[in-house]
């Protein structure tokens, strides 16, 4: 039997961060990854995260991956992948199998960070091939380039649900329609945003009856629920698919903490069976400490700090830091994951509707329902203003925890203040230069550039675009509406592609004045 | 002593439904009928229905299935999923060959 200080269950994101954390305070550390290739889904989150600089936003989600395993590396931590944890028992013994042998290890800590599983629903045909899940989809595109099918229908309007949905569009998929049988979008209406102006319709209220089919996916057909979740008579709608995504939730991976007798809890918030843990991720057992989705559901970047948090009480329990180190080196992991629990989606407003933000604005039913906010409502927000010559339009509706459209901006146009999840407001002191970096620092890709007033009856509008191929300069096309609605002619004017903006193009097209506040897409003729 | 362990519970008698033959648990092929004709045979707990029907037992061990076991048996004894008794967690975790499982590895010892 090997013998490690610290031995931690899962190389995703709070289990690198943990091992890190604790190497770094002299800890000996080895962590085993069933998988053959270290990060969790880090490597297959091509988008670019939220949050704050110290929560690595507006960094793509691989890159932070490839980021933590040079960190790890560095501070002298052992991974070894392909190793398959199968026991975890009394006094933290570990039974780990390499290859076609079982070993033996003991940890005098152990941290289980083995993340979580998705959830599956039933529908007559949900076993039919064709049906899979949104994850098993980002991992064929993302990981292998494999388009996951041509026409697709994505169930859930979680963030999974959007940011796969989208990033199925950028691989070239016709997303039909995204549905879900909650009455509102559940993610980030960003998210929502910039699918529903590609064009894809959203269907809330509503779920999947049926696959259709006889050896694989040729169609499905939905319809709407009641308020019981029971279908309605008469409400269904067919579409011609090969593929259907689900995107219905996920649940802790929690097991072997079952195993090692940790008292558990179920815990419908968190996402099913979680262990009961101390605010550093410490279990019921001594030592045995938990990080991020095992612990809870949310999102890589609470997971990493939560991981960052247990490697640092893993530390002090075994005595390489004291009790003042400890409570020192807690603060900023505390009030970085305080940080990302605050807004309109912090895990003491789920399920509820809010009805204004923070700074007072009613909210948009219309994003909640539709996936895009009318044209009605968004001119209450306030980073949506009017201005002769260039200025930024932010379309940023929801309390959020991000912010790096403010530091994005050299002439400080955008004003969003201490707290990270006020919306963004336009500072009218401040002369905007176009530079569109904050257009590209926009991880929601809601923000856009104006300029108004410069040629008589035309608005110039600058937008994020990462779709390829990439439009050429004098194109002509149609610009569509927050809801892919084809609403002009449209002529694009420059396509800047630049390293300060990391793989987010800005397209620039021109379209009738009229049409300033409402195209928001530019689709090639 | 939790509700779902009182056997004296009247859930009333099994009735067929049309979508009893919807696989629920993949890997073992069992479906939605048979898990609930089990809770009527007298199989209250997730380890009862498990030992009984097999469901989680297979490849995935339960992963994808689960919820949906917990659910359908809930339903049938008509309390939330959350008044059952999780099943039990034990080794090994993932589906391992014999062969592996009782080989030490010889660097260790």
């Amino acid at each position: 039997m090997k013998r490690y200080d610290l031995v931690i269950v899962g190389a995703g994101p709070a289990g690198l961060s943990a091992a890190i954390e604790a190497a770094k305070r002299g800890l000996q550390v080895i962590v085993f990854d069933e998988n053959e290739k270290p990060g969790g889904q880090l490597f297959k989150q091509i988008h670019k995260f939220f949050g704050s600089k110290e929560h690595k936003a507006k960094v793509r989600g691989f890159v932070i991956g490839q980021q933590l395993l040079a960190e790890a590396d560095e501070a002298g931590v052992e991974v070894v992948l392909n190793a398959t944890v199968v026991g975890l028992y009394m006094d933290k013994e570990i039974v780990v199998q390499i290859d076609d042998q079982v070993h033996h290890y003991k940890g005098d800590a152990v941290i289980v960070a083995t993340g979580a599983a998705e959830n599956m629903v039933t529908f007559d045909g949900w076993t039919l091939p064709g049906v899979i899940g949104a994850g098993a989809a980002q991992t064929m595109m993302n990981l292998h380039g494999i388009k996951p099918g041509k026409k697709i229908l994505m169930l859930g309007s979680g963030n999974v649900g959007l940011v796969v949905g989208f990033q199925l569009i950028q691989a070239g998929c016709e997303v039909v329609a995204l549905v879900d049988a909650a009455p509102r979008v559940g993610g980030y209406g960003v998210h929502a945003a910039k699918v529903a102006r590609t064009g894809v319709p959203f269907y809330l209220s509503h779920t999947i009856v049926k696959a259709e089919g006889e050896t694989e996916v040729t169609g499905v057909t939905i319809a709407q629920v009641d308020e019981h979740f029971q279908f309605m008579e008469g409400t269904e709608k067919h579409f011609d698919v090969d593929t259907i995504c689900l995107a219905v939730g996920l649940s802790p991976m929690s097991q072997l903490l079952k195993m090692a007798g940790c008292e558990m809890e179920d815990n419908p918030k968190r996402g099913g069976q979680v262990p009961i843990c101390n605010k550093y991720g410490e279990t019921s057992i001594d030592g045995i400490f938990v990080a991020g989705d095992v612990s809870g559901i949310e999102e890589a970047s609470s997971a990493m700090i939560e991981g960052r948090m247990a490697g640092i009480a893993a530390a002090h329990y075994l005595g390489y830091i004291n009790g003042d180190e400890l409570e020192e080196n807690m603060s900023c992991q505390t009030s970085a994951l305080e940080g990302l629990r605050q807004g309109m989606f912090a895990p003491k407003n789920r399920g509820k509707i809010l009805e204004r933000t923070e700074e007072g604005v009613l909210t948009s039913m219309n994003l909640l329902k539709k996936g895009f906010v009318a044209d009605d409502e968004i001119e209450r927000y306030p980073g949506v203003t009017h201005r002769v010559g260039i200025h930024p339009v932010m379309e940023c509706t929801q309390n959020i925890p991000c912010n790096p459209c403010q530091d994005a901006c050299p002439k400080h146009c955008i004003k969003i203040g201490e707290k990270i999840t006020s919306l963004p407001a336009v500072d009218e002191t401040a002369q905007c230069i176009g530079c569109g970096l904050c257009v590209a620092s926009c991880s929601g890709q809601a923000i856009f550039l104006l300029q108004e007033g410069v040629e008589p009856g035309f608005t110039l509008i600058t937008m994020p675009y990462e779709f390829l191929p990439l439009p050429e300069k004098g194109d002509e096309g149609y610009g569509l509406g927050r809801n892919g609605e084809k609403l002009c002619k449209a002529t694009v004017i420059e396509v800047k592609t630049s390293k300060a903006y990391d793989h987010t193009n800005l397209l620039t097209i021109k379209v009738p004045e009229e049409m300033g506040m409402r195209v928001r897409f530019y689709k090639a003729e | 002593m939790k509700k779902i362990n009182d056997r004296s519970m009247d859930i009333g008698p099994f009735v067929a439904a049309p979508d009893d033959d919807m696989l629920i648990c993949r890997c073992e092929e069992v479906t939605k009928g048979e898990i609930r004709k089990a809770v009527h045979e007298g199989m209250y707990t997730l380890t009862e229905i498990r030992r009984y029907l097999r469901t989680g037992m297979g490849l995935c061990q339960g992963q994808t299935c689960a919820k949906l076991v917990k659910r359908i048996v809930a339903a049938e004894l008509q309390v939330s999923p959350d008044e059952l008794e999780p099943a039990t967690s034990r080794s090994p975790m993932r589906p391992i060959e014999m062969e592996v499982f009782a080989k030490e590895a010889d660097a260790d010892e």
